[in-house]
């Protein structure tokens, strides 16, 4: 705490070269964003968005991207701590295969399902043959896995990051003050998780938002059911309808700049100590 | 018997041996140079680390034993174990962290929480019960740590350090609170002082076995290794203090430089101490007629030890022994300056 506000000392003049590369990084990012709003039809926003194809791609985004969401919550959070706190042979090497989607483009992670969960892929036919389970592809559960498969790693890692920065002596001082594997859990392991958890859900679940194209290349496109605001943006821009693409993309931005403002609040707030400076403030 | 341990050898690759016994309600002090594996042993006892090889009861339960395959998880052991750093939760208050311990007993989330607000009063910290553990000092963070495992009520309390960054007047008031305690204490300590009056029983730790055991006295009057002859190289005498005069329970007084009220702990280096064969007339404040219990060479000086009336322990060249003619049983003349003597309230 104190190194912290060691190095965060004020009063020296940044350097002007660091300052230039930055601005010209964050142009970069900002740009396109800037050409989109500038020839976006303000007047006509409402109407765009409030058109029924319009809020059903909304309606199956929300619900395909929360869900995608939990998955990734669910089945993440223990992964993660097996990634965190096991060590085996061949660790790496699930990591990596954990993490494959982040850099995978998605389509080929939808190539990827389809050839393993459609109707003649190695668990579709078992799901098939034994469940009588029919294809997953064009319904929405198979958007859902589609969206988990390349948010997941977002949250994994994130929960990995907070489970190795959380002192396990903590835990240890909990059990040797009567607490046991679940207390322990529940008063001490989440709640000092709990900010990298949040971080962890809201970018996984900012990623399915955004998820296009193992969405389309293996659930498909189908309105209703898979036909995600990504999905119906492109869909549009192809149908010659720039407009309603631009609006749908308006709403897209705002949302999502949103969850990372709101992130930003959940990664610094709660882990730092309110004032390091506070103890000798405080009565003797 | 509230603590036995019969430790062989434990998980890590640390190796330790320890085998002794604590009587229910009493305290038990471990000393021993950094590394030694007190800390090690400690946390044999807790539970944090497996014990590879012997027997481990506490409170007359078997909670290690890998020969039958018992070993008991942390948490269903009779102990509550402050460790040297601290540890408190971050995330709770400082009267949470207190209570933690008190609610996982069973009490409810109020009650326990009254129960903690009572221990910070008395380790002097109720003012503090809603700050933050960040926002507290490091002697403060200690008596919360204190406070803490104390208020378990476990039967077995395990102290690594536990008052080790506290200032003097503080160390004495937690010293007070743990004697009042009635669980077995074991503790880990580098105070000489502390050793020897909190501990009924005195084990000393080198490279991870204990090389002499016993009551405090009996091993300061024959240290086993240089390095625990180093540390109890001090004398220390009990007593009631009005203005510079200590009336020692042993029965002599002494005059001091420090006026002080009360029950004292007097300490005074052992060089301090001149001896000679008649009553000497000197600037020193005190002198008295000593019985010699035992002389030990030690290298090139020999310790002296003095019994009745004051009993403590000199350092005279073997030179000065010889002329002296000291011997078991002989008597000779002690003179000590005022100037000389620590005075500290008991």
């Amino acid at each position: 705490m104190t190194d912290r506000h060691a190095s965060g000392e004020p009063n020296r003049r940044p350097p002007i070269a660091v300052v230039v590369m930055a601005v010209i990084a964050v142009a970069i990012l900002a740009l396109p964003l800037v050409g989109l709003l500038q020839r976006t039809p303000w007047s006509s926003l409402g109407t765009t968005l409030g058109q029924a194809a319009t809020l059903e791609a909304l309606r199956v985004s929300v619900v395909v991207s929360l869900l995608a969401a939990a998955i990734s919550v669910a089945l993440g959070l223990p992964l993660a701590w097996v990634l965190a706190r096991l060590s085996f042979r061949g660790r790496a090497l699930v990591r990596a295969v954990v993490l494959l989607p982040m850099v995978l483009p998605p389509v080929v992670g939808g190539i990827a399902l389809f050839f393993a969960l459609g109707r003649r892929g190695l668990i579709g036919r078992a799901l098939h043959n034994w469940f009588g389970l029919d294809t997953l592809i064009g319904t929405t559960a198979g958007a859902v896995i589609a969206a988990a498969f390349v948010s997941m790693p977002f949250f994994v890692i994130t929960a990995e990051a907070g489970l190795r920065q959380l002192d396990p002596r903590l835990e240890s001082a909990a059990s040797t003050l009567g607490a046991g594997r679940w207390t322990v859990l529940r008063r001490i392991t989440l709640p000092l998780l709990a900010p990298s958890l949040a971080a962890g859900a809201t970018l996984s679940w900012a990623r399915a938002l955004g998820e296009f194209g193992a969405t389309i290349t293996f659930a498909g496109n189908h309105p209703g059911r898979t036909r995600t605001l990504p999905l119906a943006i492109a869909q549009a821009n192809e149908a010659g309808q720039p407009e309603a693409a631009i609006a749908m993309s308006v709403l897209l931005i705002g949302v999502s700049l949103l969850i990372l403002i709101g992130l930003r609040h959940r990664w610094t707030a709660p882990r730092t100590p309110r004032s390091p400076t506070s103890a000798e403030a405080s009565p003797p | 018997m509230s603590v036995q341990a019969e430790i062989g050898s434990v998980d890590g690759d640390f190796s330790i041996q320890a085998t002794f016994d604590a009587p229910a309600g009493t305290c038990t002090a471990i000393v021993g140079p950094n590394g030694a594996g007190k800390t090690t042993l400690v946390h044999a006892l807790a539970g944090l680390i497996p014990v590879r090889q012997g027997r481990v009861l506490l409170a007359g339960q078997v909670v290690d034993d890998p020969a039958q395959g018992i070993r008991v998880p942390p948490d269903r052991r009779p102990i509550a174990l402050h460790s040297q750093h601290n540890l408190l939760f971050p995330h709770l208050s400082v009267v949470d962290n207190v209570a933690f311990g008190i609610r996982c007993a069973g009490l409810a989330t109020r009650p326990a929480r009254r129960q903690a607000e009572a221990w910070l009063h008395k380790v002097g910290l109720a003012d503090l019960a809603h700050l933050r553990p960040a926002q507290l000092s490091g002697g403060q963070a200690q008596r919360v740590g204190l406070a803490r495992a104390a208020a378990c009520q476990a039967q077995v309390l395990l102290l690594d350090e536990s008052l080790a960054s506290l200032d003097a007047k503080t160390r004495t008031d937690m010293r007070h609170l743990l004697a009042d305690i009635s669980a077995t204490r074991v503790l880990i300590t580098h105070d000489p002082v502390e050793a020897r009056i909190m501990a009924d029983q005195l084990l000393v730790m080198e490279q991870g076995r204990i090389v002499q055991a016993g009551a405090p006295e009996e091993v300061a009057a024959d240290p086993q290794t240089p390095w625990i002859a180093g540390l109890l190289d001090i004398n220390l005498l009990a007593g009631h203090a009005t203005g510079t005069r200590v009336a020692l329970d042993c029965g002599l007084a002494l005059i001091t430089a420090t006026p002080m009220t009360g029950p004292v702990l007097v300490t005074f280096s052992p060089a301090a101490i001149t001896l000679s064969a008649t009553q000497p007339h000197t600037s020193a404040r005190n002198t008295w007629e000593a019985q010699v219990a035992h002389v030990q060479p030690e290298g090139g000086r020999v310790r002296v030890l003095l019994g009745a009336p004051a009993p403590c322990h000199a350092w005279v060249t073997s030179q000065a022994a010889n002329e002296l003619g000291l011997s078991a049983g002989s008597k000779c003349w002690a003179a000590l300056k005022a100037t000389e003597l620590t005075v500290r309230e008991a």
